[in-house]
């Protein structure tokens, strides 16, 4: 009877999900300060100053292994198992299986080739949510010295090169370079992140977006270069340029994301 | 003992699946249906609250706005007004119509109600509605509809109006910039005809 009933308990245990791993579970989210800075997006000729309230974002772009262990508790946003209105054949095309990466640094490496969708559904079962541009733009505009670094042409042509060098290849892993002055990582030179407002960053000559993904490309070669306050930043108009092109179906093998709290605008 | 072991793990394992199946009625939507976003709950111009999958089971008009554009969403409305006319004029009945805010946190039910009257439209024909829980994000992204607040107040953002059938996949859609496109116009008459 004890035997049977151990036999049982086992037989339970072994149907209960594990808990994910401490590198899988731990979201480590740092606090960015609020304050004022002047976007790098103008609004029509203009150039904005946007005040930034304060929020929390994630320390690292979401790993292949977090991604993995959403999907096991979440089996309806798995490949194969998601609707097609929420991500097209290329989603996680690399992985093994529709929950394993097949990839030993899975801890280390950003979960990309995921729909803006999916993201965003992995964001929200964090009670958390994609970074809107700015909050993205303000965030990755620190170095490891300074809260805006983005004036520096060594800096930028470095990010630009480190783009460059990354193109067609596997992301590389995580953590490999210093934190900025927030303790966020890996926000420039590894990947291209989603943002929540992704398909609205670039206007046409009448100031109207188009659907994501529709003509982007035809308004990136033409009057799209204005929409930015500093056309020699090439890192970041090939970055907003290449989330534009995409529909928030896409995957992209590039394309990765971390996540978001709104602290709202107590200091 | 080893039946009841049996019948033990049946009722943990089995009797859970079958509730589960029973729980995902009714028939399942097509793969691409609207309907099968995440949960989200709408309130419309006369504070009636209902879930947005419950839309389902008759072709409609569906879109965004926000109440204090000055611009493209009063073109919006009026587009489609004049649309739903032309259906008339086709001989067909005028199919629903339903916008949901991308600006909840401004438009409240007072603002949908005065936005109504300013526009001669009314439920249960033509709906304007905020949503009270859930992600209008995956909305508007399956509508194809993106916005971002602007600095200085209002949103950067597009029109997009769907014609959804009663399954809720999207069969057509129009900017709503004030032109009547007669395409868009036959395809709602057509749709409106094959679900009577």
């Amino acid at each position: 009877m004890l035997r049977t009933l151990t036999g049982l308990l086992m037989l339970l245990a072994a149907l209960v999900p594990w808990p994910a791993r401490a590198d899988a579970a731990a979201a480590r989210f740092v606090t960015v300060p609020g304050g004022h800075f002047v976007s790098s997006l103008l609004d029509g000729t203009r150039t904005v100053t946007v005040r930034v309230a304060p929020f929390a974002m994630m320390e690292k772009p979401v790993t292949e292994a977090q991604f993995a262990a959403f999907l096991r508790a979440h089996p309806e946003w798995q490949r194969g198992r998601i609707a097609p209105l929420f991500a097209g054949p290329n989603y996680l095309a690399g992985w093994l299986t529709p929950t394993d990466p097949g990839d030993a640094q899975a801890a280390r490496r950003p979960v990309t080739a995921v729909s803006w969708f999916t993201a965003r559904a992995y964001c929200d079962s964090l009670h958390a949510e994609l970074p809107s541009w700015y909050q993205w733009e303000y965030a990755a505009a620190a170095s490891s010295s300074s809260r805006d670094a983005r004036a520096g042409m060594i800096r930028r042509n470095a990010i630009l090169a480190a783009l460059m060098r990354a193109t067609g290849q596997r992301p590389g892993l995580i953590g490999q370079r210093p934190a900025n002055v927030y303790g966020l990582r890996d926000l420039n030179r590894l990947i291209w992140e989603w943002v929540s407002d992704y398909g609205a960053m670039f206007p046409d000559v009448n100031g109207d977006v188009g659907s994501a993904g529709s003509g982007s490309v035809l308004r990136l070669c033409g009057g799209a270069a204005l929409a930015f306050r500093d056309p020699s930043d090439y890192a970041l108009a090939e970055r907003v340029a290449a989330l534009s092109m995409l529909a928030p179906a896409d995957s992209s093998p590039f394309v990765g994301f971390r996540c978001v709290r709104n602290l709202g605008d107590a200091p | 003992m080893k039946k009841f072991v049996q019948l033990l793990c049946a009722a943990l394992l089995g009797t859970g699946l079958i509730a589960a199946a029973q729980a995902a009625e009714p028939a399942p939507l097509p793969a691409t249906s609207i309907y099968r976003i995440p949960p989200l709950t709408l309130v419309d111009q006369d504070g009636h609250s209902f879930s947005f999958a419950s839309l389902v089971g008759t072709p409609r008009l569906l879109g965004m706005f926000y109440a204090s554009c000055q611009m493209a969403c009063p073109v919006e409305i009026e587009t489609i007004k004049q649309i739903e006319h032309a259906v008339a004029k086709a001989g067909a009945t005028p199919i629903s119509v339903v916008l949901v805010s991308f600006d909840p946190t401004h438009d409240d039910v007072a603002v949908l109600r005065k936005a109504a009257v300013q526009h001669g439209v009314s439920a249960p024909e033509f709906l304007l509605t905020r949503a009270m829980t859930g992600d209008i994000g995956m909305l508007g992204g399956v509508l194809g509809i993106s916005w971002r607040p602007l600095p200085g107040g209002g949103f950067q953002h597009n029109v997009v109006v769907a014609l959804l059938d009663r399954e809720g996949r999207i069969i057509a859609t129009d900017p709503a910039n004030g032109r009547i496109d007669p395409a868009f116009v036959a395809a709602i008459v057509r749709e409106e005809r094959a679900t009577r």
